[in-house]
């Protein structure tokens, strides 16, 4: 029998739905990380003092699974030292003072591309990073020497209040069919399907669009069920295949790139201005004035806020992301990243939860969960240190959605107790493996 | 205002349900039956719902005090374990023992074994049993005659001994039983509204009601009108609608649900038709929950990925 991925119906909040994104005033600061992507940060090649421009290399790709940074201004280095980012590790940030030109970098041309390994290049060179949020290199999927047969772009947006990617599909459509055919001339792709949960209409038509252009495009809506954007949910959902845990979605023939993605690995192609700004959804209750705004990488979260009309009340909570996967941030110095495809300033209203009690066992957290994991009894598990019960239980194939801590009555930690479960699960594996070698 | 920001995990909302939440919508759905009780029985119903309400919830106080444990009672659920408790006991109970029946519940059934969510049996169900047991006022059925109730048998025994019963007043509950069993309509309205709220699923009433059903037609050798008598007397409704849904001792999954209702079902018939007592319902439930771990294991949702 078809597995079939639950999940669950949370509230949209898609307050600027439909709202262009318009291009904020240009800080007179930016503070860009070196660790915008996972793996081995960039290493800066730049020093304070410095004149740059926008898409300037200000850092290179430092190993195997890295990404090069640019500057989103034009102005002078001011200092290259750590900052506390949102996880809490320190990394190493280049800041930029303005010059308020945005005067482009008068090195950067278009790329040529006449092969595969060209194509990889550039989309390496690009510094695109996974934009859905997670911030993998594009490049890395790319450079895959398994069979892929199948592209697929991640249009879901399933996450409430953002909107940023399908502002994306309906202003940079051409952007996107441009990727999808450059990407096409060297992988052949069997099929390009794009993934759209239902209720993104705008998004629809516009992708619809572009599948009329090129025959192997296939748009696929998809009912508004969160986590309908998680990349394994969506390869099920658009290809029928199932991608077990620790495998990759190239072990299926697939290749996931989020719209985002697409519209600015064609920039690049067509430009050679590498990733040096966002389209990112500003919303939340206690932002005065919601928008879809184009931020340079680097710009305090305060000052898109700012441009944003600030606060109407004091947010509790400010979010890189999605209410649901998003990651709370300390303070408002932090700068937007090249994955920041929303800022949320929720206030307390929003953020409200009733008490937390014992568990009751009403089994809700297993029912919603898209994989069908028990996170109440990983939860036990996990309190009683059992890697063996973890690993019986599938601990591993945990995406931390929070559709169960969502869901949960009693209001337990279930999607943090799981990350938790899910390290020990690792180290566990990890010793044993010590052991046997 | 910068080092005023909270930071947690991840997710940063929360549905507006809650325990207390969930609680307290099982005891709006119960408002129909204990108006009912209260209709059909007159005062001295609602003398033992207080009596059952009011010591379960003082009960769980003075033993969370005792064992110096964080105070539960609002979370409503010893609210729902007096009433339920309640509602499964005669009009003529002698309130002490109404009290008894629901401390053990609470404190014996419950509380001993971690509290919420740890026991192992039904609190409701295991006292009802205990009572059955302990006390000989349980095993007759009071007669709704306004406030002089009368004592006699109850339908279950006038069909064990092939006497008609009317399928209409077994609906209403103008019969003999226990204060909110009786009452199959009203018990009905409760369930819906437990449906609709999604605190409950149809699996379990529907499995259990439905295996009764077949099996008492079948025992019947197809008679619909004895089947439908036996159906809506006794306490199977609140049984299969109220208790046996208890999530802590039932199922988690649709499939092991089904199981538990199919379970309860076989086993009430079997108790009605050749068991000691004439009502089953109770010792079905309190059956199927001990062997609910069993079940809820063999029956977890299968992982994405996974070799099962």
């Amino acid at each position: 029998m078809a597995f079939s991925i639950k999940g669950i119906h949370i509230p949209h909040r898609k307050n600027t739905a439909g709202m262009s994104a318009v291009r904020m005033l240009v800080p007179s600061m930016v503070t860009i990380p070196m660790a915008m992507h996972i793996g081995k940060p960039a290493k800066p090649i730049v020093k304070v003092g410095d004149s740059v421009s926008v898409g300037t290399m200000i850092a290179e790709q430092d190993g195997m699974i890295s990404s090069p940074v640019y500057s989103s201004v034009s102005g002078t280095v001011k200092g290259i030292a750590d900052i506390v980012i949102s996880n809490g590790r320190r990394v190493s940030a280049i800041t930029i003072e303005s010059d308020g030109e945005m005067t482009p970098d008068d090195t950067i041309k278009a790329p040529q591309i006449n092969s595969k390994e060209d194509f990889i290049e550039a989309v390496k060179m690009s510094g695109i990073v996974g934009l859905g949020g997670a911030g993998f290199p594009t490049y890395v999927k790319f450079a895959t020497d398994k069979k892929i047969d199948t592209l697929v772009i991640n249009g879901a947006e399933c996450e409430p209040y953002i909107t940023s990617d399908s502002v994306t599909m309906v202003d940079r459509a051409d952007e996107i069919l441009f990727a999808i055919e450059t990407a096409d001339k060297y992988f052949n792709f069997e099929k390009v399907i794009i993934g759209i949960e239902k209720n993104k209409t705008a998004a629809i038509t516009s992708m619809k669009n572009i599948a009329a252009k090129y025959k192997k495009i296939e748009v696929k809506v998809l009912p508004s069920v969160y986590p309908q954007g998680g990349e394994k949910v969506l390869i099920y959902n658009t290809t029928g295949r199932v991608v077990a845990a620790g495998k990759l979605p190239a072990d299926v023939g697939c290749i996931v790139c989020n719209s985002s993605t697409m519209a600015n690995i064609a920039r690049y192609i067509k430009t050679g201005m590498p990733l040096v700004e966002k389209i990112i959804t500003v919303d939340g209750g206690a932002v005065k004035e919601p928008k879809n705004v184009i931020a340079p990488i680097g710009t305090s979260l305060a000052d898109v806020f700012d441009f944003c009309g600030g606060f109407v009340s004091e947010p509790m909570k400010v979010l890189y992301g999605g209410p649901m996967m998003g990651i709370a941030v300390p303070e408002l110095s932090v700068p937007v990243l090249k994955q920041t495809n929303a800022i949320l300033a929720l206030n307390e209203k929003e953020t409200r939860t009733a008490k937390t009690t014992a568990c009751i066992r009403c089994g809700k957290c297993t029912n919603s969960c898209p994989f069908g994991i028990n996170p109440a009894a990983i939860a036990k598990a996990y309190k009683d240190k059992d890697a063996e019960m973890l690993e019986k239980l599938g601990a591993d194939v945990c995406m931390l959605c929070g559709c169960c801590s969502y869901i949960c009555p009693a209001k337990r930690p279930l999607a943090e107790t799981n990350s938790l479960a899910k390290n020990l699960l690792m180290e566990e594996r990890a010793k044993k493996k010590e052991v046997k070698a | 205002m910068e080092n005023k920001l909270h930071v947690s995990f991840s997710p940063h909302i929360r549905s507006n349900n809650s325990t207390m939440r969930t609680m307290l919508d099982v005891v709006i759905a119960l408002v129909p039956a204990t108006v009912a009780a209260v209709i059909l029985f007159g005062l001295s119903a609602l003398l033992v719902i207080a009596v059952c309400v009011i010591s379960a919830v003082a009960g769980e106080a003075l033993f969370n005090l005792a064992i110096k444990k964080e105070q539960t009672v609002g979370d409503l659920s010893a609210v729902v374990t007096g009433l339920i408790l309640a509602l499964n006991l005669p009009a003529n109970i002698p309130l002490w023992q109404a009290a008894v029946g629901s401390l053990f519940a609470i404190i014996i059934v419950k509380g001993i074994f971690g509290g919420l969510g740890k026991n192992i049996v039904n609190p409701a169900i295991a006292a009802r049993v205990f009572m059955l047991i302990a006390f000989g006022s349980m095993t007759k059925a009071v007669f709704p005659n306004g406030l002089d109730s009368v004592s006699g048998a109850t339908p279950l025994a006038d069909l064990a001994n092939d006497k008609s019963v009317n399928l209409m007043d077994l609906f209403l509950g103008k019969c003999g039983g226990a204060l909110g069993e009786t009452c199959a309509v009203a018990l009905l309205i409760g369930g819906i509204y437990l449906i609709v709220r999604k605190v409950i699923t149809w699996h379990i009433p529907v499995a259990f009601i439905g295996t009764t059903f077949l099996f008492t037609f079948a025992v019947e050798g197809g008679n619909l009108e004895t089947t439908l008598a036996w159906v809506l007397s006794g306490g199977l409704m609140l049984g299969a609608i109220f208790m046996a849904t208890d999530y802590v001792t039932s199922p988690s999954t649709a499939k092991g649900k089904l199981i538990f209702g199919i379970g309860a079902g076989v086993i009430t018939v079997l108790i009605r038709f050749w068991g000691g007592y004439p009502e089953g319902v109770s010792f079905a439930i309190l059956l199927m929950n001990i062997v609910n771990p069993f079940i809820d294991a063999k029956t977890s949702r299968k992982v994405f990925g996974g070799k099962k």
